[in-house]
């Protein structure tokens, strides 16, 4: 028998794979198919102060193992995710959630995360700084590490449940601004959110995306996801939750001896609907194949 | 929502660069004006395929080729196995379609009324079917309609067969309608939506992400709020449209 239980900011989860926020919804489409309480969480559908539509589509491209997307954080805004959403998803999963929250404005993050704390489910805040598909906001606060600060801070005066800061990788010195997170507070750090890229359409000459850019996923961004989490690592002391272009066992693995804790799949949930299932199925047989009795001690084991 | 894996029995040319695919294996829960999501070889992202036919055990596909996704499947052969999730978008709702439907599908948006055809035609009900195409040389299934008892009439651009024109100049050859069923070009919906003189069903194409409703990837706005072309359509009332 081994160990795939770890303990994320205080709170323990059976094992550390979360489905990543933006690729799972509120969990009803996954639930159709599987038991989701397989989970150790997930982190739900980015949600705002107010409503959004996003952006016009065309949203997703495809490219060389991965895709592209700029959705542009389309939810229904805190209000109807916690009277309309919450309700339903508490139908389909029993254990603590993580509420994936963004924001145009430091007063927005603040607005969204306190009404979010109150809410019995939630077990984590993973708050967004580092969305690329929205102007005047999301990135802009995770591009240096005084605005990173800023949010942190003011998320962490209004919140009593762990404040894991998701981080984006389109910057220079990622490990400066994970830095600066924990000292203002953050609990933990997810990371990275998608690189931003661009696709174009030969035949119009013109982007293939409506909002010209979108943000990379998939298999072929793992190594850089792994290398920011190594960097970061050595940064911080709270704990990572790593992410990009995870798809099989032996990535979460990888990705936890680069540093990460736990582990969130993203772009591999819409390919493979059942991935996040496959990966925990397997995961102690590729534990045993490499002599991995616990998965703790594994956690940052490359440095 | 459904994973199966299936296996093709043919892949044919039907012009040329349109195909015809028979595939073996579970279609329970697959319905007409639904769509399949394919994964391919070599490519990231499923490629979304409407429903043409199934029966208990085939289910047809009649896709052009257009691109990467389409290019890859019209090279597939007889006995590969294909990973495909079925039962995706909500389908045609033939209790609207009163007791003379008229089905307009436009180039490739007219595999999706041979199955919407049939089972119209099983409830009882007098079938109208105009099918547009540019030219005589990419005409498909118009025998198939025919054979099913639907009353068929071809449209080409190029007046090469049938009625000279458009989908909509062979609106008055059809000798009236209850109700609209339509799938094609998005100029050819709008153009369909303002000439049709009754309700109907119009089914749209996006690009998408996952298929089944959770990347938000291909959502549009109606007048009866925002809906996810993959899991709320592909097929939009023609009340509830914002072109």
């Amino acid at each position: 028998m081994v160990n795939t239980k770890i303990s994320l900011c205080g709170i323990e989860i059976d094992n550390p794979v979360i489905p990543a926020s933006g690729t799972f919804g509120f969990g009803y489409e996954f639930a159709e198919l599987y038991d989701i309480n397989c989970l150790g969480t997930f982190s739900f559908k980015g949600t705002t102060k107010d409503a959004r539509f996003g952006n016009p589509t065309p949203r997703i491209a495809e490219c060389s193992s991965g895709m592209l997307n700029a959705v542009g954080l389309q939810n229904p805004g805190v209000e109807k995710v916690i009277s309309d959403e919450l309700p339903k998803l508490a139908k389909v999963f029993n254990k603590k959630v993580m509420a994936n929250v963004s924001g145009f404005a430091v007063e927005d993050y603040v607005y969204t995360c306190e009404k979010l704390d109150k809410e019995e489910q939630v077990g984590w805040l993973e708050v967004n700084i580092s969305c690329p598909n929205v102007h005047g906001g999301g990135m802009s606060f995770g591009t240096s590490p005084e605005s990173a600060y800023e949010v942190t801070k003011a998320v962490k005066a209004v919140t009593t449940k762990p404040v894991i800061i998701k981080l984006s990788p389109n910057v220079t010195d990622i490990a400066s601004i994970a830095a600066a997170c924990e000292n203002a507070g953050a609990d933990g750090i997810s990371m990275i959110n998608t690189l931003m890229g661009m696709r174009i359409n030969l035949k119009t000459r013109k982007p293939i995306i409506a909002n010209k850019t979108g943000g990379y996923s998939g298999p072929a961004i793992l190594p850089v996801a792994l290398r920011m989490v190594y960097q970061v690592y050595e940064a911080v002391k709270i704990p990572i939750v790593g992410m990009g272009g995870i798809s099989t066992a032996e990535d979460v693995i990888e990705m936890m001896m680069a540093g990460a804790t736990a582990v969130e799949v993203g772009a591999a949930n819409l390919i493979e609907p059942y991935a996040c299932k496959n990966i925990i199925d397997e995961l102690p047989a590729v534990m045993e194949r490499y002599g991995i009795k616990d998965l703790n001690e594994i956690i940052g084991g490359a440095h | 929502m459904k994973q199966t894996i299936f296996t093709i029995k043919h892949n044919v040319a039907l012009t040329a660069n349109v195909y015809e695919m028979a595939l073996v294996g579970d279609t329970e829960g697959i319905a007409s004006g639904q769509f399949v999501n394919i994964k391919i070889d070599g490519l990231y992202l499923r490629r979304p395929i409407s429903v043409c036919d199934y029966s208990e055990d085939t289910l047809t596909l009649v896709y052009k080729v257009v691109g990467k996704g389409t290019e890859e499947m019209a090279k597939m052969v007889s006995g590969q196995k294909l990973d495909v999730l079925t039962g995706l978008g909500n389908g045609y709702d033939t209790a609207k379609s009163g007791s003379q439907p008229l089905l307009i599908g436009g180039g490739v948006g007219v595999p999706p009324m041979y199955a919407l055809a049939k089972q119209l035609i099983e409830e009882g009900k007098k079938v109208n079917v105009i099918l547009g195409f540019n030219s005589s040389d990419e005409i498909f299934y118009k025998n198939q309609f025919e054979a099913l008892g639907a009353y068929v009439t071809v449209t080409t651009v190029d007046g090469s067969f049938g009625v000279k024109g458009f989908v909509t100049d062979a609106l008055k050859n059809t000798g009236g309608y209850s109700y609209i069923y339509t799938c094609g070009p998005e100029v050819m919906l709008k153009a369909v939506y303002n000439a049709g003189e009754t309700s109907g069903q119009y089914s749209f194409e996006e690009r998408m992400g996952c298929g089944f409703g959770a990347c938000m990837g291909c959502t549009c706005k109606t007048k009866y709020g925002n809906k996810r072309i993959c899991k709320d359509g592909p097929v939009l009332e023609k009340e509830e449209i914002i072109w």
